[in-house]
């Protein structure tokens, strides 16, 4: 952001009184952290700030922040986020969850507040396991998963959330990693410059009961073979040239992510194998969400190709803007006092009158 | 030829046809006219789920009933004089609820081989004897407004589908309506077209015309204008007025009404209404559904409006959790609960009240909550200021609980001056209320209301956080202490209890009555009419009605307990009745009715005889 920090507030202001009560190592930490340390840049006095939350451990997120905030039930937050935003258009409100609350239970509050394009900040904290009930598989655990509720492996297919996301047209869409403070901070930075639903991703680790689910990209040994860093309006490229790749055994490391011909979708390549101009260059304003959702497609359940970054970041007006809008149309035609209009509005059709 | 004029103190008429045939229009615009001429009135319509229910079938048949009278009423009446019978199977439907010597309009184009056979005549009841009790009418409706609309240019679809202005006209002649509001009406629903304004207005006076020429008719009736208080009427319905009602809570509160709703019937209409008049600031979000609709009106309280969610039955079900967050967080929120017969889908369209359990119990944890009811179609309008003068004043979810009934019912509204509707304002917290005087309490109460302050979002210096997980008192920390959550669980329960609601009031004008009968809700008509009844005939019988269910008015179990019988007649199978035992331990008994319609005042009269014999 260009403007002076006219309010000069700090991470610590944003700290609250509360104890923080997660466990040791959750990688919620690192996110509390990284959102403290980012919110001073929005230059939003403290009080014009609501995080709203649902039920899972992200979402005791709201307690710890020195912003308005509600812990409200499980699965609901975007709904309830939804009537206080479009009342509210002067607030900046946030919804932190997890891949249980946004997925499993509050599944279609999630899509359809995506679909209104309501002008929400949405924070998935996916960990693929239920931490707060002690370690159930999640709706974007992988198929066997072995948990306490599946013993001999879950037999659900998991949800892809970007894809998910941008199957409900999601306007901005974005994945970082708790353990990145730098790229977190990237992605909450335009998902705040975002007028309507911002729908981030944040892969978060559950030291308890999924813990190293994605180490493969944090790991400095691998983690830039995985990694697809998307940078808008750069080529998409990843690993690095001359350097033995651990996926692929030792080859050459760079790649690239191309249009594969005949197809549809996106496929990954050794970049020594195409001609440059054949090397994708990531538009995430590109208007039809299917080239986000081939973005979105490339990894698989064990992350290789995992794309970081905004996938998608296009202007639609919000939910709240249209609705504000009718609402002062409406207002403008008035020149009465609203206690006038009530005596025409209550006196309006056949009446008659009695002497 | 001259027309015998006769007068009459009253009148009901129904109008019945196939669910295409326009009756609710038919009978609507009747009661327009009779509004007008200011007569006192109550209507019942009734009609199936199915938008079109198979044509000329007993489930496909609707009908709306009018009573009109020259003294004030009280119910829609129990059996129609005039049945208006606009095919076989309305007729079919209907004929069971008329007295012997009931007049009996009928539409003789459709009683044709096949529509008979459809509703299991083998013989047109035109034909037999079936209908000499009854004064019958018959009127070849369809084929009188084709042919009186033989030089318009509509086509033959449109030309008969103008029938139901025949009828109306004819009906108008009858009962000397006054009809300009109908023509006005044409020609506004028909403004795009003005064929068919021309059509129906020709349809409607040849229907009219038909009634001066014909020698069927020989007599006109006259009901004369009713004693009512001076002032300005409308006609309106329950729904109507509960959305007027909210819209004044708007105004006289100074905050913006949010509505989150998912369509369900009877509601819907009011979202329908609240979503026209924007001008007043009021916001409607058709919601993805039930739970979500709630959600959002209690973000938008959270926020600093006054959140609303409207629904039937089913929707409270799904919204009951998020109650539960309401009742913790202590906020405004007022849900209506348009009640339909249950349980699951039951029957939409029609009445019942069996969710009064569902909204004074049906939450998880001891979750207490405002409940009120309307007792007629004008009152939901003052319910629904009551219930968000509640809402507002104590911070609590209020359950307004209508029912399709009073939802769907009209009667005359004296309109109110609006300088006299209560004064809703509130006041956010906008300063630390801490004696430190720099730390805000969200959770320290007004000594009187036991509210907590409601610190909205923006407000500087006031950040806190709320939630559903227990609150330590005063801080809003949360709190596993044992003793805390005891304490929180009776403050909440003693902030319900002690908002303070006025005390029932008993009628009893012969002053010696030893039988009481209590009501809530919509049998306050029947239950009124029958009590007349009585007293008309010497008996005494005092009636007394709850508009408030929780809590219930402080005077309550001392008016329960000076009777020696308290009788309590409700559309369902006794929970009232339940509830006052448990409370007041008051050997109350029950009188049940699950059919779906509201009782008749006559079947209430009898009941109560019989109770009055046994006294």
């Amino acid at each position: 952001m260009s403007e002076p920090l006219a309010l000069k507030l700090t991470a610590k202001d944003f700290k609250s009184d509360q104890e923080v009560r997660w466990c040791p190592g959750c990688g919620d930490y690192a996110i509390l952290a990284a959102v403290q340390q980012f919110m001073p840049e929005l230059n939003i006095p403290r009080e014009n700030i609501v995080f709203v939350s649902g039920i899972g451990c992200s979402s005791r997120f709201p307690y710890y922040m020195n912003t308005y905030g509600m812990h409200s039930i499980h699965g609901r937050a975007p709904a309830i986020a939804t009537g206080l935003s479009v009342s509210r258009p002067d607030l900046s409100v946030w919804v932190v969850t997890g891949d249980g609350d946004a997925l499993s239970i509050g599944g279609n509050h999630l899509i359809h507040a995506l679909r209104r394009n309501v002008n929400l900040k949405i924070l998935l904290f996916n960990n693929r396991i239920y931490g707060l009930t002690k370690g159930q598989y999640s709706p974007t655990s992988e198929v066997g998963k072995i948990t306490k509720s599946t013993p001999v492996g879950s037999a659900d297919a998991p949800f892809n959330p970007l894809s998910l996301a941008l199957g409900a047209e999601a306007t901005f869409v974005g994945r970082t990693i708790d353990s990145d403070r730098k790229h977190l901070q990237s992605v909450l930075r335009a998902a705040a410059e975002h007028e309507g639903s911002a729908f981030v991703e944040i892969y978060q680790n559950c030291n308890i009961f999924n813990d190293g689910a994605f180490d493969q990209l944090k790991e400095p040994g691998t983690r830039d073979d995985y990694l697809i860093r998307l940078e808008h309006g750069q080529p998409i490229i990843f690993g690095a040239a001359g350097k033995p790749n651990s996926q692929v055994g030792g080859r050459d490391g760079q790649f690239c992510v191309v249009h594969p011909p005949g197809g549809f979708g996106l496929e990954v390549r050794e970049t020594a194998s195409v001609r440059p101009e054949e090397i994708v260059v990531h538009d995430a304003t590109v208007s039809d969400p299917a080239y986000a959702f081939a973005l979105s497609r490339l990894p698989g359940l064990d992350l290789r190709n995992t794309p970081i970054g905004v996938f998608r970041s296009v202007d639609r007006p919000s939910y709240d803007s249209a609705v504000q809008e009718q609402v002062a149309t409406a207002k403008a035609k008035v020149s009465e006092t609203p206690e006038q209009q009530l005596a025409g509005l209550l006196g309006s059709g056949d009446t008659w009158t009695i002497l | 030829m001259t027309k015998q004029i006769r007068q009459l103190d009253r009148v009901v008429i129904r109008f019945a046809g196939d669910s295409g045939d326009g009756m609710q229009l038919t009978g609507d615009r009747f009661t327009s006219e009779t509004a007008q001429l200011g007569n006192d009135i109550s209507t019942l319509p009734n009609f199936p789920a199915e938008i079109r229910a198979p044509a000329g079938t007993l489930p496909g048949v609707s009908s709306f009933q009018v009573h009109f009278a020259d003294y004030d009423i009280l119910t829609p009446g129990d059996a129609p004089n005039v049945l208006v019978a606009m095919n076989p199977a309305a007729l079919k439907a209907n004929l069971a609820d008329l007295p012997r010597g009931a007049d009996i309009i009928v539409n003789t184009d459709e009683f044709n081989k096949r529509n008979l056979a459809k509703v299991g005549y083998q013989v047109s009841p035109l034909d037999d004897d079936s209908l000499a009790g009854y004064v019958v009418h018959p009127v070849a409706l369809t084929s009188m407004t084709v042919g009186a609309l033989a030089a318009h240019e509509v086509s033959k679809k449109d030309a008969e589908r103008a029938k139901n202005m025949f009828a109306l006209g004819l009906l108008s002649w009858m009962y000397s309506r006054p009809y300009e509001s109908t023509l006005r009406f044409l020609e506004r629903k028909f403004a795009a077209r003005p064929e068919l304004v021309a059509a129906n207005v020709a349809a409607f006076r040849a229907g009219w015309n038909f009634g001066e020429t014909t020698e069927d008719f020989s007599v006109r009736y006259e009901v004369k204008p009713a004693k009512m208080l001076p002032g300005t009427y409308r006609n309106i319905t329950g729904n109507a007025a509960l959305s007027l009602g909210l819209v004044a809570a708007g105004v006289r509160s100074g905050l913006p009404v949010f509505l989150g709703a998912y369509p369900i019937t009877p509601a819907s209409d009011i979202l329908h209404e609240l979503s026209k008049h924007k001008k007043f600031g009021v916001i409607t979000m058709q919601a993805e559904d039930e739970i979500a609709a709630v959600g959002a009106a209690l973000g938008a309280s959270y926020g600093g409006s006054l959140g609303v969610t409207t629904t039937s039955g089913p929707g409270v079900a799904l919204k009951s959790e998020t109650i539960s967050l309401a009742v913790a967080l202590e906020l405004p929120l007022v849900i209506v609960d348009v009640q339909r017969a249950g349980p699951s889908t039951g029957m939409p369209t029609k009445t019942e009240q069996a969710d009064l359990n569902l909204a004074l119990y049906g939450r998880h944890g001891e979750a207490p909550v405002a409940v009120i009811a309307p007792k007629s179609p004008a009152d939901c309008f003052h319910a629904a200021l009551e219930a968000a003068r509640i809402a507002l004043t104590y911070r609590t979810p209020v359950i307004l609980l209508s029912d399709n009934y009073v939802a769907n019912g009209s009667e005359p509204w004296l309109l109110p001056d609006v300088e006299s509707l209560p004064d809703l304002r509130v006041e956010f917290a906008t300063a630390p209320n801490g004696e430190d005087g720099t730390t805000f309490l969200p959770y320290l109460r007004d000594p009187e209301t036991l509210a907590r302050p409601w610190a909205i979002p923006g407000t500087p210096g006031l950040e806190h956080r709320i939630g559903g997980l227990e609150k330590a008192d005063k801080t809003g920390d949360i709190s596993y202490d044992p003793a805390n959550h005891d304490f929180m669980v009776r403050t909440r329960a003693a902030r319900i209890e002690t908002i303070p609601v006025p005390d029932i009031e008993v009628e009893d004008p012969d002053g010696d009555a030893r039988v009481l009968v209590l009501g809530w809700g919509s049998t306050y008509g029947p239950i009124g009419a029958a009590c007349r009844g009585l007293r008309q005939r010497g008996l005494s019988i005092a009636q007394a009605h709850l508009r408030h269910l929780a809590p219930m008015p402080a005077n309550l179990g001392e008016v329960l307990r000076a009777y020696d019988r308290v009788v309590i007649p409700e559309m369902n199978l006794g929970q009232l009745a339940h509830v006052i035992r448990a409370k007041y331990l008051v050997d109350a008994i029950g009188y049940n009715q699950v059919r779906g319609l509201p009782f008749t005042a006559a079947e209430l009269e009898t009941m109560l005889e019989e109770v009055l014999k046994n006294v």
